[in-house]
């Protein structure tokens, strides 16, 4: 599977990046080769192989759905690029 | 008085506890140190030193009141600045968070206030801790102590620089394919990855979630084993926070390694590692069997396949984890945009720096449909490869020992241009973190140029203990930890 151009300017839409026509090319090189060394992975047998997600000995844990008072939205606030009032402000969603 | 700046952070504690050192003075000391020789070093981001100062007198006046300000009682610490510290900047040495202050504490950093510990300042790292080197650091890269002109590791480099200086008795990293361990072996210091779920993530900037891990940076193991016993224990803030009895690992560390089986995977001696680096190991596991460890060659077939999991499932899970990174709520937003989605674009193109970028698109190709069986699947699969591999291991031996990087610093500039020899110097810490285990490097030589070499221990899960008192026996028979860089002078 060779890495294309017109697969970096997919994924990179997909992850919400705009890369500039130089940054696209230096991917392109650099993902190839990287990805060339992961195909090592295509050998190996893993028939009845089950995936690992993560490998914490875990169970769903319950607890009581307990309202925890947040007091410091101010200083969420202070962080935010542009806001009006309590909100964050961004540019128009719906045109 | 003792010297604050000979002491350890065990003995910090201790002569801080008794009433026989002032915290205040041991901030002072390290401060003014810092001040005198980062500049040369360049491990810090930002110094707290208004904080540190408040911490620390805070710490002096509870003793004088005849309280116990606790197991760090006055031990300044560095915080490498992926870690939240309420009501101070958390850059991830990222454009993206440049003026990004946390409004919350992270779990360990609670936990090391209600200790007595003293906050230094925030250390740098690649961004967002991907990278072996702090060259992918969006504002400078640190030096490494022993040759000004080399890296420090990474991507805790700032903290391992911080440490092996003396500048911080103590520091913080986070380790997802080897950021503590790797920059420890680099810089000449102890440097552990706690297992998986032992350490609470909740306030630290997540890069890969199935493999993160917080723990110490130390100049000794018994330093390292005292930040872990603060820092590990259940936390209902991370999800993946284990139940788990925490022993004291300060009093196991004197356990010794008699009868202790120890096993090499030969499969991590492989050609290509610096023929010193593999004389060191060959003599550390010498030393191990003198002090009646049990050596046999063992075999971990799957090795082979760990650089390139890790390099499907860590930029997989950073895609979905810097997804957050929008300009939205916090962090960099561009200016340049005409409407919503050229604001998501372009904020994220301007804030973040070439490797996290190429992560983020590696990831999000490995995900997206058509190559998600091929990329993503399939190294899941060969994960549970690996971690059987480990499993089997861990009926034969108590514990496995391989060198922790298989070359000693290399200069800056050396592989920058090329992510995948960077990603290669990954190649022996990756294992540790995809099966989850507990993992030590310790100093064990140094290099016909005096550059350090680590040594590195794997554990069963959750036997942190057996880990650090086998790591414990070899320094206790050793001197390498012993030795410190040079006073730093401008190049």
């Amino acid at each position: 599977m060779e890495l294309t151009e017109k697969d970096v300017i997919h994924v990179a839409r997909l992850a919400r990046l705009a890369l500039t026509e130089e940054e696209r090319k230096t991917c392109l090189v650099q993902l190839g080769r990287v990805l060339g060394h992961i195909q090592k992975l295509s050998v190996l047998d893993t028939t009845d192989v089950l995936p690992t997600t993560h490998v914490a000995k875990l169970s769903n844990v319950w607890r009581e759905d307990e309202v925890r008072p947040f007091l410091n939205t101010e200083s969420i606030l202070a962080n935010a690029p542009d806001r009006e009032e309590i909100f964050f402000k961004v540019k128009k969603v719906i045109e | 008085m003792t010297d604050p700046l000979s002491l350890s952070a065990t003995g910090i504690a201790r002569e801080v506890n008794a009433g026989r050192l002032s915290a205040r003075q041991t901030a002072e000391a390290y401060l003014d140190r810092t001040k005198a020789w980062d500049p040369h070093i360049k491990a810090f981001l930002s110094l707290s030193e208004e904080g540190a100062l408040a911490q620390a007198t805070a710490v002096d006046n509870a003793v004088a009141r005849g309280e116990s300000p606790g197991l760090l009682a006055g031990v300044p610490i560095a915080i490498k600045d992926n870690l939240c510290v309420n009501g101070t900047r958390t850059t991830c040495a990222s454009k993206m968070l440049e003026n990004f202050t946390a409004n919350y504490d992270a779990t360990v950093i609670e936990r090391l206030r209600a200790a007595g510990a003293v906050f230094l300042g925030k250390t740098n790292l690649d961004e967002f801790a991907m990278g072996s080197s702090t060259e992918n650091s969006a504002f400078f890269t640190t030096k490494n102590p022993w040759d000004l002109t080399r890296i420090p590791g990474g991507s805790s480099g700032g903290s391992a620089a911080a440490v092996a200086s003396r500048m911080a008795p103590l520091a913080l990293g986070s380790d997802t394919g080897g950021s503590i361990r790797q920059p420890a072996a680099l810089c000449g210091v102890v440097g552990l990855k706690p297992t998986y779920g032992l350490v609470s993530r909740f306030g630290l900037v997540a890069f890969a979630s199935s493999l993160d891990q917080i723990g110490p940076l130390a100049s000794t193991v018994e330093d390292a084993a005292l930040l872990l016993q603060v820092i590990a224990g259940y936390d209902d803030r991370d999800s993946t926070s284990v139940h788990q009895p925490i022993p004291n690992y300060l009093q196991s560390l004197g356990t010794g390694v008699k009868g202790l089986r120890v096993g090499l995977p030969k499969e991590y001696f492989i050609e290509g590692m610096d023929p010193e680096v593999e004389r060191a190991v060959q003599d550390a596991v010498r030393v191990l069997e003198s002090l009646g460890a049990r050596v046999e060659e063992i075999s971990l077939p799957h090795t082979d396949a760990g650089l390139s999991v890790y390099y499907v499932l860590a930029p997989s899970e950073a895609s979905a984890n810097l997804a957050r990174f929008d300009g939205v709520r916090y962090g960099h937003r561009s200016q340049k945009a005409e409407n919503l989605l050229q604001q998501y674009e372009r904020s994220r193109d301007e804030g973040f720096g070439p490797e996290v970028k190429r992560r983020i698109i590696l990831g999000t190709y490995a995900l997206s449909s058509g190559y998600y069986d091929a990329y993503y699947l399939k190294a899941q699969k060969a994960r549970t490869l690996i971690k059987q591999d480990f499993d089997r291991a861990f009926e034969k031996v108590d514990i496995l020992v391989t060198p922790t990087s298989p070359t000693a610093a290399f200069r800056s500039g050396e592989k920058s241009d090329d992510p995948l020899q960077m990603y290669l110097s990954d190649v022996f810490t990756i294992s540790c973190n995809l099966a989850g285990l507990p993992g030590i490097s310790v100093p064990c030589g140094f290099t016909s140029s005096g550059l350090p070499i680590g040594l590195q221990l794997l554990g069963r899960p959750f036997d942190e203990e057996r880990v650090l008192s086998s790591a414990a026996a070899y320094e206790a028979a050793t001197a390498w930890g012993r030795r410190v860089p040079p006073v730093p002078v401008p190049s």
